[in-house]
């Protein structure tokens, strides 16, 4: 609402109004154009390769901020759909053949309507019932990835390997310069959906009913089922991510999607910044960078250090890294 | 019907491990409204410095009881250092500060002790299966110690002055505050009681499931699912809750799905608690005035 007051009265300050911000759009959107593509070439493929994981990361993460920043819904789960999304795509690709940009759209149903499913009981209850379902979904994942009845499409505890895509139309790239504009793509898409459901209808009853549910009721949001669909959204995004995800890594296999995947998220939201949409690329990058640097020290450092980086941000900036950039701008421009 | 008998006898024995850490949730939850989900890599920890002190050549029961109180002491310090500023804070907060402390915990477990599956003793006899054949000496005498401890929990917040003060520090901090009861210090002897339970349960199940960083993981998916089935404010429900889903999963992995989903059935239970009745069997139902 807030966006209609600076509307100018008159036409001649419309008329200004207009070329300034579609100056500012386009130079943002030439920085973002710049950032992605400058890799692409000047990066080596293993580089690239961590790019690329941490687009799949940030595009998880922001399911996951879709859900607790802009819903309030906590799930500590969202490895499960990851793991689901990796494993249609997986399946698809080496048990049917189907190319690896058309598993995307059946992962992105099939775990919408999984996240629907398991949104149904649990979000008609308090957030932490949610916490608490979606975290027993991780624990249960892998034994249900293994279990033989599955066997004959997930290939058990082995898993499955998968090829490595080739560019299209002759593009002369590598796979990984291919994979990762792929990704970068794919990712942007998605941001851009996320921005606009946001500011939209329905992302202000989204952030209606995280702000105060009762009030929401009374305004005439039917909260169970806003909830629910947010909820099959957010599994969505994360579904994406983790198809995107097997294609990138070329493996899936149980073991891999343990409950640590959606603690890792759960981090990355909170380092990144709860309510907002660019703070899922901080995630991104946090989780797949600090724990190459982590690991350095110690097997067992990753785990401590996301503790500690976890409990000091939720102490020192609960805004995370997006909102502590902010006000640190806001500051300046005083 | 002698295999349902045996399957029903191990469930109790599982089941009583459960109740104890269901208690030890169920305990934290009532105080503060919040879901200790570090609560399993805490008792793993506790086991860890048991198995250090016997292996260090303290007898297995002055193990034990050194544990005990070390573990009170951790849980009373996390409750003091962290859990305290986080009192007002939303839910997010408090969850993710359980979650960095569950990291934190499992990543030093494995740098301290290794990653290495360890064996746990077991102070009891190790004979033949008593009572023909149906229960090993273990799951009796574990069975015998979770329960000592569900008893002595009852009593001590029946009976004595400190247990009731903390049962009125969590009902009414403000009613209790005025009376004199000083509920923040309440608070923390409830994590460490807590603490003190999970650890128990840890020595006791350790022998049964081997000791390794990530034990307590699917112990803990069982125990929430005991404590939502009886009534997540509820301790004698949450109890009861413990023994019935450790009797549900051995029924259920004997007969129905096999021993690979067994952790799924925890996952069942949780959603068919929360689809049919939210509160559980004794917890009670939420009124909120508007």
């Amino acid at each position: 609402m807030s966006d209609e007051v600076a509307i100018p009265t008159s036409p001649s300050q419309r008329a200004e109004a207009a070329p300034s911000l579609l100056r500012a759009g386009s130079g943002a959107v030439l920085l973002l154009l710049l950032i992605a593509f400058g890799p692409t070439f000047l990066f080596s493929d293993y580089h690239l390769f961590q790019l690329t994981m941490v687009v799949v990361y940030a595009i998880a993460i922001l399911g996951l901020a879709i859900l607790t920043g802009f819903n309030g819904q906590i799930s500590l789960g969202h490895g499960a759909f990851y793991a689901i999304g990796a494993y249609v795509t997986a399946i698809l690709m080496s048990e049917y053949d189907v190319p690896y940009w058309a598993t995307l759209p059946v992962s992105a149903i099939t775990c919408a309507a999984v996240g629907f499913l398991i949104g149904l009981p649990a979000l008609r209850l308090g957030g932490l019932y949610l916490a608490l379902t979606t975290f027993a979904l991780a624990v249960a994942v892998p034994q249900l990835l293994k279990h033989k009845l599955l066997e004959p499409w997930t290939g058990g505890v082995q898993g499955l390997v998968i090829d490595k895509p080739d560019p299209p139309f002759g593009l002369h790239l590598s796979p990984d310069q291919w994979l990762y504009l792929f990704s970068v793509f794919v990712g942007a898409a998605l941001f851009l959906l996320a921005w606009n459901v946001v500011r939209g209808r329905i992302g202000r009853a989204m952030m209606a009913i995280r702000d105060h549910a009762l009030a929401a009721e009374a305004m005439g949001i039917d909260i169970a089922m806003l909830k629910t669909r947010t909820f099959a959204l957010s599994a969505l995004y994360t579904g994406v991510a983790g198809s995107l995800g097997a294609i990138v890594v070329q493996f899936v296999a149980p073991d891999s999607f343990g409950i640590f995947v959606s603690i890792y998220l759960f981090v990355g939201l909170v380092v990144g910044g709860v309510s907002s949409i660019s703070g899922a690329i901080f995630g991104g990058l946090f989780i797949e960078f600090v724990p190459n640097l982590a690991e350095k020290v110690s097997k067992a450092a990753p785990g401590a250090i996301y503790g500690v980086i976890l409990i000091a941000v939720l102490f020192l900036m609960p805004m995370g890294a997006a909102g502590f950039l902010r006000s640190i701008i806001a500051r300046l421009r005083r | 019907m002698e295999g349902v008998l045996h399957q029903v006898l191990s469930g109790i024995a599982s089941g009583s491990i459960y109740a104890s850490v269901a208690l030890a949730l169920v305990m934290i939850y009532q105080a503060t409204h919040h879901v200790n989900f570090a609560q399993g890599e805490m008792a793993t920890l506790s086991t860890y410095i048991a198995l250090t002190l016997i292996n260090a050549g303290v007898p297995y029961w002055g193990a034990f009881v050194i544990t005990v109180v070390v573990s009170f002491v951790i849980g009373l310090l996390i409750e003091r250092i962290l859990m305290r500023p986080m009192a007002n804070a939303p839910v997010l907060s408090s969850v993710g500060v359980f979650i960095g402390l569950l990291l934190i915990i499992n990543s030093c477990t494995g740098w301290l002790f290794d990653y290495m599956i360890k064996t746990f003793p077991t102070p009891f006899p190790s004979g033949p299966p008593l009572f023909s054949g149906y229960v090993s000496g273990h799951e009796l005498g574990s069975t015998a110690v979770t329960l000592i401890v569900l008893l002595a929990v009852y009593l001590f917040f029946r009976h004595t002055r400190l247990g009731l003060g903390m049962r009125a520090a969590a009902f009414n901090p403000v009613s209790a505050r005025l009376v004199g009861i000083r509920v923040g210090w309440m608070l923390a002897l409830g994590w460490g009681l807590a603490a003190s339970i999970g650890a128990i349960a840890g020595m006791m199940v350790a022998p049964v499931v081997y000791l390794d960083p990530n034990m307590m993981s699917g112990i803990l998916l069982y125990a929430f699912a005991g404590a939502l089935l009886g009534g997540i404010d509820s301790p004698l429900g949450a109890v009861l809750g413990g023994f019935a889903v450790g009797i549900i999963e051995n029924l259920a992995g004997a007969y129905v799905v096999g021993t690979e989903l067994k952790l799924t059935v925890a996952l069942v239970i949780i959603v068919c608690v929360l689809v049919v009745k939210p509160s559980g069997l004794m917890g009670r139902t939420v009124l909120s005035r508007v």
